[in-house]
């Protein structure tokens, strides 16, 4: 019988992790809804078990994402994980093959050395434990860099690291003791027997030469065993928990779980897949621009882990997105930061140590404490017939050039239009929205549909991606929802708009709502392009930044907005072009004050190129209520 | 008695002694931005709101502030949030935080907001 007492510590925390991950998986099973539980059963015998599989080994062991964004942080990452997994895999081989008997328990596998000191001598049993040692190694580089990253994160390419808690330190210690005290163990080992490959061979014998080391080896193999074993013991109550809970997440999402507004099982797991890498905190503008550190995803999900109150956290988001994007687990964290702003003050529980292992779940059902608005005063429905219905949105009315150009383009292309706001209209719902306050938000979109509903249009265009988004999603209507400059590029491909090219150069700004919020990228550009000499920046699509007036944050100061806003114009006009584009009122509002260069509206750039106003009729008097000469666009 | 339909105004005072400035103090803490409010109006320019009724932003803050917390109590609750207030403030306001915390206010401690 192979046994030592010092395996005791290993094998309590092994047994322990594994049926503590069953039992956990089982209750967040228990508690998903039923449709979800379809779900997950249809995708977990079907084909998303194979994408999960694939995804797991490219995500969570080569970790991939990391790696094309941050090759440092990546190959940290990978080195552990993957290094660890093949350390796991080849051990359990190597204890199969070369051992006494076959189909070990693990603990042979671990300290496979201690109970075959004499192994890998000659042979193919050399060239084993060769790459043994290199896997170890390999290990070992990526602890270096982690130790390196702890004490400054610039070294690895991150501009912060997380803070920790205090078990999260005694975690994390026992989890960079594991490799070293291995390499320690097995090197004493090797020393005494004259085995062992390049790493643990040559650093055995120069130990040996020196100090006894058949007896210095035992107390390395108790160390080894003992931070196994208190790594497994402390894993979920740590942020450690994301190892098992990101597989269960990855199985779940391929499987088509969203975490849609409500609080659930599902938000349950992603909350606890977040291994606070902190890239979320690079990522975050409020963080590099601001000066505001200690509200991104990666501290909300801390907080909801450990039951505190996060309503003030919640709330100080521009809700830009950026940090979904970046994510390398892909938790949806906007969706979740709206989830807790819904859910408003929730009391603070100091819980044990012992309760933390089964926390039973948040009651977060309780309705915003907020007065209740009412909205009584709205203004009777009536709509005339058309086609196409415009909705300025209140954002557009305090950027009147928008406005008018969107009327000139319209009456240029010859669609038959009413214009649903032009004497001031009702707010879409989406400020509400971000608010936390769903229920308010219904009144106004109840409204506003009817008033949709009445014009019998089939086409809504809106000139605001915040109305834009709230139409698409929140509003249960039968038209077609399109933002301005995708209706302009419609126009354009039908032919019933005649634009001439300007010669300008333009860079174009996406707003996180349209972008980043509903997935338009491409029509805006190819509108500019149409247009005007298109120039690229240093964020694109997805990458783009918010230009920090956004209605998702009810904290930030005024000084703060400006500041996100002044560095974000600077970085989009750093080729010094004549006109910085968006589409978006609010991003031109707050980039005009932000920049000495002319910001415009891509309506209000396509509404210049148009190439011949109908002088019959003077679109500029509806407007302005003035008469202007007509050939004053010309 | 004949009528004439003429009235006295009753007497107009601000008594900051017995009027509850809690709803002022509780805005004051979360949002300093309230207090450098001049009281220009902006803000009920532009106001969705006050497009169709009577509601001022502008008017609401001053009540506030002197603790006549009754109309406010009524008119807060009209606000759409739609934040174009806090766009136009020259005196960079958080209009919009400031509405959300007076309707928390009068939740919390000066009950019967609704």
């Amino acid at each position: 019988m192979q046994f030592d007492p010092f395996i005791i510590p290993f094998n309590v925390g092994l047994y322990f992790i594994l049926v503590y991950a069953v039992v956990r998986s089982v209750i967040w099973f228990r508690d998903l809804s039923r449709p979800d539980k379809l779900r997950l059963q249809r995708g977990f015998f079907g084909l998303p078990f194979g994408q999960s599989l694939r995804e797991i080994f490219l995500e969570s062991l080569i970790h991939r994402k990391i790696l094309r964004s941050n090759f440092r942080l990546g190959y940290m990452h990978m080195s552990l994980a993957f290094g660890w997994f093949l350390l796991i895999l080849f051990g359990t081989i190597e204890a199969d093959f070369f051992g006494v008997k076959h189909l070990n328990p693990p603990y042979k596998a671990i300290f496979f050395k201690f109970f075959n000191p004499d192994h890998g001598r000659a042979g193919f049993e050399a060239v084993y434990s060769f790459w043994m040692d290199l896997l170890l190694a390999f290990i070992l580089s990526g602890l270096i860099l982690a130790l390196i990253k702890r004490f400054s994160p610039r070294a690895v390419g991150m501009k912060r690291t997380t803070r920790l808690k205090p078990l999260d330190k005694v975690a994390l210690t026992s989890l960079w003791l594991i490799f070293p005290s291995r390499l320690l163990a097995e090197s004493f080992t090797s020393g005494a027997y004259e085995t062992g490959s390049f790493l643990t061979g040559s650093l055995g014998s120069v130990l040996a030469s020196f100090l006894p080391a058949m007896e210095m080896s035992y107390p390395f193999w108790w160390l080894y065993s003992l931070s196994l074993g208190t790594f497994f013991i402390l894993l979920p109550v740590t942020r450690y928990m994301h190892i098992p809970t990101e597989l269960f997440l990855i199985f779940a999402r391929n499987s088509g779980i969203r975490t849609g507004d409500k609080p659930g099982a599902f938000k349950e797991i992603q909350t606890y897949s977040c291994s606070s890498c902190g890239i979320c905190i690079d990522a975050c503008q409020l963080n590099f621009s601001a000066g505001i550190k200690d509200i991104q995803s990666a501290y909300l999900l801390k907080g909801i882990r450990n039951e505190e109150d996060v309503s003030e956290l919640a709330d100080n988001c521009l809700m830009c997105g950026r940090c979904d994007q970046k994510c390398p687990v892909g938790i949806e964290l906007t969706p979740i930061r709206m989830i807790m702003r819904r859910a408003g003050v929730v009391a603070d529980r100091e819980r044990s140590i012992w309760y933390k292992y089964f926390p039973d779940r948040q009651n977060l059902t309780t309705s915003k404490s907020n007065g209740q608005p009412s909205y009584d005063w709205l203004p009777g429905v009536e709509s005339p017939k058309t086609d196409v219905i415009y909705f300025a949105g209140c954002m557009t009315h305090l950027t009147p050039a928008i406005k008018k150009s969107m009327v000139r383009i319209l009456d240029a292309s010859g669609v038959k239009y009413s214009f649903m706001d032009e004497k001031g209209g009702v707010c879409c719902g989406r400020p509400l929205m971000l608010a936390g306050q769903d229920k308010e938000a219904r009144e106004l979109i109840n409204y506003n549909s009817q008033v949709i509903w009445k014009s019998g249009a089939q086409t809504l265009v809106t000139s605001c991606p915040i109305c834009y988004k709230v139409f698409r999603e929140s509003y249960y209507l039968d038209v077609e929802v399109m933002h301005h400059t995708q209706f302009i590029r419609k126009l354009i491909d039908e032919g019933s708009l005649k634009l001439n090219f300007l010669r300008k150069k333009v860079v174009y700004h996406t707003p996180c709502e349209l972008g980043r919020g509903s997935g338009v990228y491409e029509e805006p550009k190819k509108v500019l392009m149409h247009v005007a000499r298109l120039q690229k920046t240093d964020f694109e699509d997805e990458n783009s930044l918010c230009c920090g007036g956004s209605l998702g944050n009810m904290k930030i100061s005024c000084q703060k907005r400006n500041k996100i806003a002044r560095d974000a114009a600077a970085e989009l006009t750093k080729s010094n072009p004549d006109i910085l584009a968006t589409a978006c009122p609010m991003c031109k509002k707050t980039f005009a004050a932000a920049t000495s260069g002319r910001v415009a509206d891509i309506a209000e750039i396509v509404a210049e190129a148009i190439t011949m106003p109908r002088k019959l009729k003077n679109l500029s008097e509806s407007v302005t209520g003035k008469s202007v000469p007509a050939d004053i666009y010309i | 008695m004949n009528k004439f339909g003429y009235t006295i105004s009753k007497g107009r005072q601000i008594n900051y002694e017995t009027n509850n400035r809690y709803a002022a103090e509780y805005i004051l803490d979360r949002e300093p931005s309230f207090r450098v409010c001049i009281e220009c109006g902006c803000c009920s320019a532009t106001c969705t709101t006050g497009n169709f009724t009577k509601f001022s932003l502008r008017e609401l803050q001053i009540l506030i502030k002197r603790g006549e917390n009754d109309q406010v109590r009524e008119n807060i609750k009209k606000c759409m949030l739609c934040g174009k207030c806090t766009l136009v403030c020259p005196r960079g306001v958080n209009t919009r935080n400031v509405v959300m915390l007076a309707r928390e206010a009068f939740q919390k401690k000066l009950q019967n907001a609704i």
